[in-house]
């Protein structure tokens, strides 16, 4: 035979030295990273953020202040950062509570047969109909607003699209050969669901969970900016924004400009960590 | 020991029914070979005789008992296509390991290597996967084997490695037996008993 | 003889294909799932490549049209029709000399009728003439072009596949198990089918896992095991087991149902843990300490082998090599 190098290659395999799986993987640790730093610092300046001094008020940015300081002299970087956190906090338990009402929904649909399934796929059409918003308001304002009214509202209210798409995966795997000879091998439903089926949803709901926190996030502060979440004396961004407007007239940009950007990018995180997720986990650019 | 199909009808739409009336009586030890031009529903046939799907109407009755709704099922089925009867997300030992009592002698007849345990099926040939299901399906309580085309898609080498012990077991433990096959050769070697599916 | 006188459509030399494959985190390891492949296609013949599943001879049907996917590395000397190939001409070539035949109308789109898909989508007056003739050649009824492909008989599905193919007029068409689902009276009208564009003047590539299906049409039976082809035997070869050349293919006929359906020890080797030489080697009743080097192909009697016992005209002791083995 001769030389293996003489024969004409007609394809290589893409090898960058940097493959896509470590920059995913790079980009997500720094993302992750990033975003808990933001939560603690955030937790950091609780106290920063409320504190009030009078003689630094109406700043515009600077070295000391970074994003200025408000009509009550406090520093509103501290405040954007604490906002960020308490909308994180609030976006980390809205968005699980949502996640497991969709599982546990999403299973029964599967599972229980056909009139769970109708009554629960009908649930589910039902709150995708409503627009997104006025639910969110109507659910958090029975509540009597405040926090609880906001995870509440935020949590009921997202679990639906997850729901579905669980329902779908959990209905097809049901259908695999595999399980169906599982079952005659004599494995309980209960060992069947653990060993089959919920290891090949769960990247799926992982996935699906880091995709609800941008929604989670971006809604909360919708609802508290129209004056139907959190309470004024928290530094929600929705809170620092709506407060903002009637100072923009007066040419305080800074208000509603850093704290905007802020959330807008955190956003934008999230939505990067969840989707680098999908890209390691899905087979069809795993290998890439 | 004797396993029945009585009256069997069945379909998937609701206007078109595929079998029509099948009756089909199978004692231990014989190996009955199925035939029919394609498109007669075999496979629909072996998993309503193997309890898989539930007949419109007519009764699938071992020993004039219907099949035991729960626990390992004294009629097991091995399927045409061996990657799609286990778990592409487990270890292959761990899939045999629903098989409640194996019997070492089994793994041993049918060739099959400690290390392939470890193995996700995705690491293992057809051929391979094949002989775990059907060590899977050879418990200490079956009685009935259906076997659909269980070795259309493998090698000959294989097939016959496959077909010679299964041949032996069945013997040796009584095991009666229903099998599609579409080569002649195959069925003149294994079958006792061939019976003709017919369109009344 | 009649053999030489044929053009040659296609030939494959030496090819390798490997993938490059996440083991554990971020290692990355090249699996070669071909190794050292070689097979040729004449005029007016079908050369069918057979192996079980799974044990990837699709791959070379993928690596003749350049449809491998991007963590694949390939070598390997593809001649079509004399010219030496690259991978930018092979996929100049795809879709217009070489065509595939893919395995069933799941290839198709669902929601367009099937006339304009066979035409490519193009529907000027000479396109729709070509393919209205080749649907009369294959006897496809009147109407046929009209209906959705859920509503072709299996029969007709394979008609239309390859009508579908032969509409550019290829030289080559490549068939990846195109029978199954199709009991034995269809599988031998599809058969027939690619008999008749073959004796057109043109090749067919048959890669199938049914020999039985395979000796009933091709003139030629490539016999892959592990990896590769261990031997290219004309079909009146297998006739008798003494005129095939490699043991795997003597085990093999051995194992046919009609011929004492004796099988064999082990299993094929798992690709990571690939002998050195000859892949069948740890099967092999007759194997000697020079199977585990470097095996050269070789021509006999019409057909070609890769065994030691026909290396260097050492001819056949290779009884006396596994008794020198065992002792």
């Amino acid at each position: 035979m001769n030389d293996v190098r003489t024969i004409p290659v007609l394809q290589t395999a893409k090898k960058s030295r940097f493959s896509l799986r470590k920059k995913t993987i790079l980009s997500l640790c720094f993302t992750a990273s990033f975003l808990i730093i933001i939560t603690i610092v955030g937790v950091l300046c609780s106290d920063t953020a409320v504190t009030t001094d009078f003689t630094q008020k109406n700043f515009a940015p600077s070295i000391e202040h970074l994003f200025g300081t408000d009509w009550l002299g406090r520093d509103m970087l501290a405040r954007t950062l604490r906002g960020l956190s308490i909308s994180i906090f609030i976006g980390l338990g809205a968005s699980t509570v949502s996640a497991v009402i969709a599982l546990i929904l999403g299973t029964m649909a599967a599972t229980l047969g056909n009139k769970v399934d109708t009554v629960i796929t009908w649930l589910v059409d039902l709150l995708m109909g409503i627009p997104h918003l006025l639910l969110l308001i109507l659910i958090s304002f029975a509540l009597g607003k405040g926090t609880f009214g906001v995870i509440v509202a935020v949590a009921l209210s997202h679990w639906p699209g997850l729901t579905r798409v669980l329902r779908g995966e959990i209905l097809q795997i049901k259908e695999e050969d595999y399980v169906k000879i599982a079952q005659k091998m004599g494995q309980s439903r209960c060992k069947i669901a653990i060993k089959h089926i919920f290891p090949h949803i769960f990247p799926q709901f992982i996935v699906g969970l880091i995709l609800l926190f941008p929604h989670a996030i971006l809604h909360e502060a919708s609802i508290t900016f129209l004056g139907f979440g959190l309470p004024p004396e928290q530094p929600g961004i929705g809170n620092i924004l709506s407060e903002s407007m009637s100072y923009l007239s007066m040419g305080m940009w800074w208000l509603a400009v850093f704290p905007g950007i802020a959330l807008l990018i955190t956003v934008i995180l999230f939505d990067s960590v969840g989707s680098n997720l999908r890209k390691l986990i899905d087979p069809f650019s795993a290998q890439d | 020991m004797k396993l029945e199909a009585k009256n069997i009808t069945f379909g998937y739409k609701k206007s078109k029914t595929i079998l029509n009336d099948v009756n089909l009586t199978i004692t231990e030890s014989e190996r009955v070979a199925l035939s029919a031009p394609s498109g007669f529903g075999k496979t629909t046939f072996c998993q309503i005789l193997a309890g898989y799907e539930k007949p419109w109407s007519g009764q699938i009755l071992l020993d004039g008992k219907p099949l035991p709704k729960k626990g390992y099922s004294p009629v097991q089925m091995i399927w045409q296509h061996p990657e799609r009867a286990v778990d592409p997300a487990i270890r292959i030992g761990d899939t045999l390991a629903q098989c409640p009592d194996l019997d070492p002698a089994v793994i041993k007849g049918l060739g099959i290597e400690k290390d392939w345990y470890q193995r996700f099926p995705g690491e293992l040939s057809g051929g391979e996967i094949q002989r775990f299901c059907i060590a899977a399906a050879l418990g200490k309580e079956t009685r009935f084997l259906i076997a659909d085309e269980i070795s259309t898609m493998l090698d000959l080498i294989t097939q016959s490695q496959i077909w010679h012990f299964l041949l032996s077991e069945t013997k040796k433990r009584r095991i009666g037996m229903a099998f599609v096959s579409h080569s002649s050769d195959l069925t003149d070697r294994i079958a006792t008993k061939i019976v003709a599916m017919e369109k009344e | 003889m009649e053999a030489n006188k044929r053009k040659e459509i296609l030939n494959i030399e030496d090819l390798f294909i490997s993938f490059n494959q996440y083991e554990k985190g971020l290692h990355r390891v090249d699996i070669n799932v071909i190794t050292n492949l070689s097979v040729n296609v004449m005029e007016r013949e079908i050369v069918a490549i057979v192996g079980s599943s799974g044990s990837g001879k699709s791959l070379l049907a993928h690596a003749v049209l350049g449809l491998l996917p991007k963590n694949a590395n390939v070598r390997g000397r593809i001649s079509f029709r004399g010219e030496l190939l690259t991978a930018k001409r092979i996929g100049e070539l795809r879709g217009k000399e070489i065509c595939l035949v893919p395995q069933s109308v799941g290839y198709l789109d669902p929601l367009m009728k099937v006339g304009i898909q066979v035409r490519h989508s193009r529907d000027d007056e000479e396109t729709k003439k070509r393919q209205q003739q080749l649907f009369d050649d294959y006897a496809l009824k009147e109407g046929t072009a009209e209906l959705y492909p859920f509503e072709l008989s299996g029969g007709m599905a394979r008609r239309v596949l390859l009508a579908s193919a032969l509409m550019e007029n290829p030289k080559l068409i490549i068939a990846d198990e195109p029978t199954p689902g199709l009991d034995l009276p269809l599988a031998k009208k599809a058969m027939a089918d690619f008999r008749d564009f073959a004796d057109k003047g043109n090749g067919v590539l048959l890669i199938t896992h049914d020999i039985e299906l395979a000796l009933e049409v091709a003139d030629r039976i490539a016999v892959f095991y592990a990896g590769t082809t261990v031997e290219e035997a004309l079909v009146s070869d297998f006739d008798r087991e003494e005129t095939l050349r490699h043991p795997y293919t003597k085990a093999l006929w051995r194992a046919f149902p009609q011929h004492g359906f004796r099988s064999l020890d082990g299993v094929q080797p798992y690709v990571k843990e690939m002998p050195s030489g000859c892949p069948f080697a740890p099967r092999c009743e007759s194997v000697e300490p020079a199977c585990s080097g470097e095996i050269p192909l070789r021509t006999v009697a019409g057909g070609t082998v890769r065994c030691v016992r026909f290396s260097d005209n050492k001819g056949e002791h290779g009884e006396k090599g596994a008794e020198e083995n065992e002792a």
